[in-house]
């Protein structure tokens, strides 16, 4: 980590700790001890169910919300406060800048969701006493979470760079909105049977993100195993479009003039 | 004469004002000015006047609408000419989350030492500025002094040939001044390049070899303290009595200024001969001519005052 973006990537992270972020985990802790209790009382035989869809639900929700505001914040923070101006007189290049960002918020949510996993874990075996060999689904779950994870944050970033926090937002939440519905997009479109509809509709199928793809929750809830081929394709997706985003983000920002 | 260790060939810096119609105001207009290695430069000039700008230019925080900069030879655009320099911004604010020594390890992080020889540094640096027992203090409790002291130290902390200070003494009490000053004098002493913006005039007057005084975009001079006032022209000061009876010299009678039985005039090196002859015409007193040596003080106001003259026609002002 002693690369410019990983210097940067330390500090994000330590600003994070230190703003409490991490605090989170404790309504996720509370949050699962109480459902633990509760399913133990209320339900047999489907208490693994309730247990799996509520923690993995939990931790892409609040992983959700930590990379759409800390995320919108990061560019715009640093400008704001005008603590920019003194790391880029050192010899950072923005985009260093930048993917140090992306990175230091990744790795704070990385910890985050890593230390949630460990709780739902720690929940699965209060209420069944032990874990089965199709659980690994659970963490291909979590895998998949932290992809959504990442890409969303990628966006919050880029948005940062030229737009207001509060427009950042509705424009991150929007897009991961549709993200989540783009096939449903696609396919009013085509029951449309208008060609330009048709046509529109299947470029905001390919532009916008694929968020469908990554939900594996129903699947690691129920033990279903999710294909190798699925993880290898949502890696390569979320990487691609994570590295577009944050070339484009970094093409903006770096012709931006700090006032 | 080497290299100089920052060249400025016609900076401009439009920018785009309004919501709706946007138009264009021009904040830096065709700064040219060189600056010497070991030299300590002084920006000078009121708010508004593009000291800012020129600063967040050099630093590539915005970019020109027109010209070009180097420093010590590179090119503003390259990224290896900010290993060798400091900057301190104007107000500067800092990660209130770190300790002064957690901010000082970041930055020097970025120029590649070792993590001993980092600890050494930060520990020499916050020395050098006088915060060695605060090092362990958040920012977020840090007095405006003690803020503006961290900042100059994270400037330095890389041992950098050029510093760039925006406005590093403004809203500190006389002691915090002093100190600043102090830390001006060190850089100097040190053989560095300080080049620094202020509206302080007696710290310019007092630490620069030379400044340049910019108003409304437009560099209105360039020189050493005293040689940049002394291009304005000297003027000469006259006491005299006048006899009972007589009357001032018409040419006089809207300047002269009377101060109990004495009166008193200034006038213009070239006028004096023709004022001393007036004078005697109308047999008046001379107590005494004494030459005016205008402070940067009076060179400064009379720029403002010309500019805003110029910005406001007469008549115009009046509406």
């Amino acid at each position: 980590m002693s690369t410019i973006p990983g210097i940067v990537a330390i500090n994000t992270f330590r600003e994070a700790v230190r703003d409490r972020v991490l605090y989170n985990l404790i309504f996720f802790a509370l949050m699962m001890i109480s459902a633990s209790i509760l399913v133990g009382e209320i339900s047999i035989g489907i208490s693994r169910l309730v247990i799996i869809n509520l923690g993995l639900s939990a931790i892409s929700i609040f992983g959700l919300i930590m990379a759409i505001f800390i995320g919108v914040g990061l560019v715009s923070k640093e400008i704001e406060k005008r603590t920019l101006y003194t790391l880029l007189s050192k010899p950072v290049r923005r985009w260093e800048f930048l993917v140090g960002k992306f990175g230091g918020l990744l790795l704070t949510l990385t910890v985050n969701t890593a230390l949630m996993t460990l709780g739902l874990a720690a929940a699965l075996f209060y209420v069944s006493r032990s874990f089965l060999r199709a659980d690994v689904s659970i963490l291909v779950a979590v895998y998949f979470i932290l992809l959504e994870l990442a890409l969303v944050t990628a966006l919050a970033l880029f948005f940062s760079c030229f737009s207001s926090p509060m427009l950042s937002t509705l424009f991150t939440l929007g897009i991961y909105v549709a993200g989540v519905f783009s096939k449903d997009i696609r396919d009013i479109g085509i029951l449309t049977l208008n060609p330009v509809m048709q046509g529109a509709t299947r470029v905001l199928y390919y532009v916008l993100p694929n968020f469908h793809n990554f939900n594996a929750i129903t699947a690691a809830a129920h033990g279903e195993s999710i294909p190798v081929s699925l993880i290898w394709q949502n890696t390569a997706y979320a990487a691609l479009y994570v590295a577009l985003v944050l070339i484009a983000a970094s093409a903006v920002f770096s012709g931006r003039n700090l006032k | 004469m080497g290299t100089p260790a920052i060249e400025i060939e016609g900076l401009t810096k439009d920018y785009a004002v309004g919501f709706w119609r946007k138009r264009m105001r021009r904040s830096l207009d065709h700064l040219t000015l060189q600056v010497q290695e070991g030299e300590a430069f002084g920006f000078l000039g009121p708010n508004g006047a593009g000291k800012t700008t020129t600063l967040k230019l050099l630093m590539s925080l915005i970019f020109p609408t027109a010209g070009t900069a180097r420093v010590r030879g590179r090119s503003i655009d390259d990224v290896r000419m900010h290993r060798e320099i400091g900057y301190l911004p104007e107000q500067p604010y800092f990660y209130d989350y770190l300790t002064a020594r957690e901010l000082l390890d970041y930055y020097a992080r970025f120029f590649g030492y070792p993590a001993i020889e980092r600890r050494q540094r930060v520990t020499r640096f916050l020395e050098h500025v006088g915060l060695a027992d605060a090092g362990d203090v958040q920012l977020r409790k840090f007095s405006k002094g003690m803020l503006q002291r961290v900042g100059i130290a994270q400037a330095i902390v890389h041992d950098p040939q050029i510093v760039f200070l925006d406005e590093p003494m403004s809203g500190l009490d006389p002691v915090g001044r002093r100190e600043v000053r102090n830390i001006i004098l060190d850089l100097k002493h040190q053989g560095r390049t300080v080049f620094f913006s202020t509206h302080i005039l007696s710290d310019a007057e007092m630490l620069c070899d030379r400044v340049a005084v910019l108003v409304g975009g437009k560099l209105q001079g360039v020189g050493a303290p005293g040689e940049i006032v002394s291009m304005e022209g000297h003027g000469m000061e006259i006491f005299f009595e006048m006899r009972a009876g007589s009357l001032l010299p018409t040419a006089l009678a809207g300047h002269a200024a009377r101060i109990g039985e004495r009166y008193h005039v200034e006038v213009q090196e070239e006028q004096l001969y023709s004022t001393l002859e007036q004078l005697r015409s109308c047999e008046a007193r001379i107590l005494s001519v004494t030459p005016l040596r205008p402070t940067l003080e009076d060179y400064f106001l009379k720029l403002v005052a010309r500019d805003k003259a110029a910005s406001h026609p007469a008549g115009e002002g009046a509406r």
